[in-house]
């Protein structure tokens, strides 16, 4: 078998090292042209890396929308449920579910970012590093300039140094990519949980506003019956009764699990 | 000689450990051409963490060049097979 995955990586990097090397007649002007380069470079990097927090800091934000958005509809539950109104509770809940499930996979996501910018930052650091002493070491070897050691010694630094810039630009690119894939994704699942296309049979029924409008006509409108009603209810040891009643006709599998779901909504 | 996991940094080994990785690395190579992620996964972590053990990290003053290169850890198996089929994704 031909190289394994160790040798032809660092035979691609030293291809490219190897390019630059042969840009200039003078060994010594290469040196300063890629010293040039390094500084470049880094100031990309830097650049790059603050597009990735910025992204990073996006992503948070949403994520603390779509948690405000998971204590909404738990109130709208408690409120719903307040009022004797299952269906509306059911829907609030089956949203809050939706929502559950977007932190969910919001989370890892996100926890995932943090850690690879906190690695890009080091990493950064680390090329800034091998920057400085690269600027030392150069005019170390140009002072002590004699043709014959200098040319091995001269291939061997800017190889290294080549091989460095590789690497943090290459993470650097991933990082990139990868947020804007992550990003891209946390976009398109706001945008569906707000046009409600996800929940689609329920749809109607559960926009957000649409249990907001139901909650606040039932309130405004109805004050003192619903305020009877809860009373009521909780005379009555809370609203499970009415709701078992309800669904053990139909016993459906999923009825029993709502249920309890309401009891301990109620309880709280 | 010197082995650079790509995100990590470069890290100084004993030329006596060369066998042992040379080994793990035959194994990567094969579920990368075999295109079989677990195997893949299980390689690369192999491989990683005996290089991180064996190995002490290259001072940060010193400049030069890996005799070995590395993907970084959470490289996919279609990201290695890229690195590997052509040059494009490092930046020159």
């Amino acid at each position: 078998m031909a190289d394994g995955v160790m040798k032809r990586m660092s035979l691609i990097f030293k291809s490219k090292a190897n390019k630059a090397l042969d840009k200039y007649e003078d060994p010594r002007e290469t040196l300063d042209y890629a010293y040039q380069k390094q500084l470049e470079n880094m100031t990309q990097l830097r650049r790059s890396l603050a597009d990735v927090a910025t992204a990073r800091k996006r992503i948070e934000l949403q994520i603390k929308q779509v948690q405000q958005d998971l204590d909404k509809r738990e109130q709208q539950a408690r409120r719903a449920l307040e009022m004797g109104r299952e269906d509306l509770a059911r829907d609030a809940l089956t949203r809050r579910a939706e929502v559950q499930q977007q932190i969910t996979t919001l989370t890892p996501q996100h926890e995932n970012l943090v850690k690879q910018e906190e690695n890009l930052t080091r990493a950064v650091k680390n090329a800034q590093a091998k920057v400085d002493a690269f600027r030392t070491q150069k005019e170390t070897i140009k002072a002590n300039y004699t043709a014959a050691q200098a040319q091995t010694r001269i291939a061997e630094t800017l190889t290294g140094i080549s091989e460095e810039m590789g690497d943090v630009g290459m993470a650097i690119q991933r990082a990139q990519d990868k947020t804007a894939q992550l990003q891209a994704r946390a976009d398109a699942m706001t945008e569906l949980t707000a046009t409600g296309a996800l929940d689609d049979p329920l749809a109607a029924l559960t926009t957000g506003d649409d249990i907001d409008v139901e909650l606040n006509r039932l309130s405004s409108g109805t004050g003192v019956d619903s305020e009877l009603e809860r009373m009521k209810l909780e005379l009555a040891g809370g609203p499970t009764k009415q709701l078992e009643a309800g669904a053990s006709g139909v016993a459906k599998p999923g009825a029993v699990q709502d249920a309890e779901e309401v009891k301990e909504g109620d309880s709280k | 000689m010197i082995v650079r996991i790509l995100g990590e940094g470069q890290l100084t080994l004993q030329q006596s450990a060369l066998d042992e990785l040379n080994k793990l690395d035959d194994e990567l190579m094969a579920a990368v051409r075999d295109g079989e992620e677990a195997k893949f996964r299980t390689a690369m972590d192999a491989l990683l963490t005996r290089v991180r053990e064996l190995g002490e990290p290259l001072p940060i003053e010193e400049i030069k060049p890996s005799d070995f290169i590395l993907p970084s850890a959470d490289s996919s198996l279609d990201e290695v097979r890229d690195l590997l089929s052509s040059d494009g994704l490092i930046p020159g």
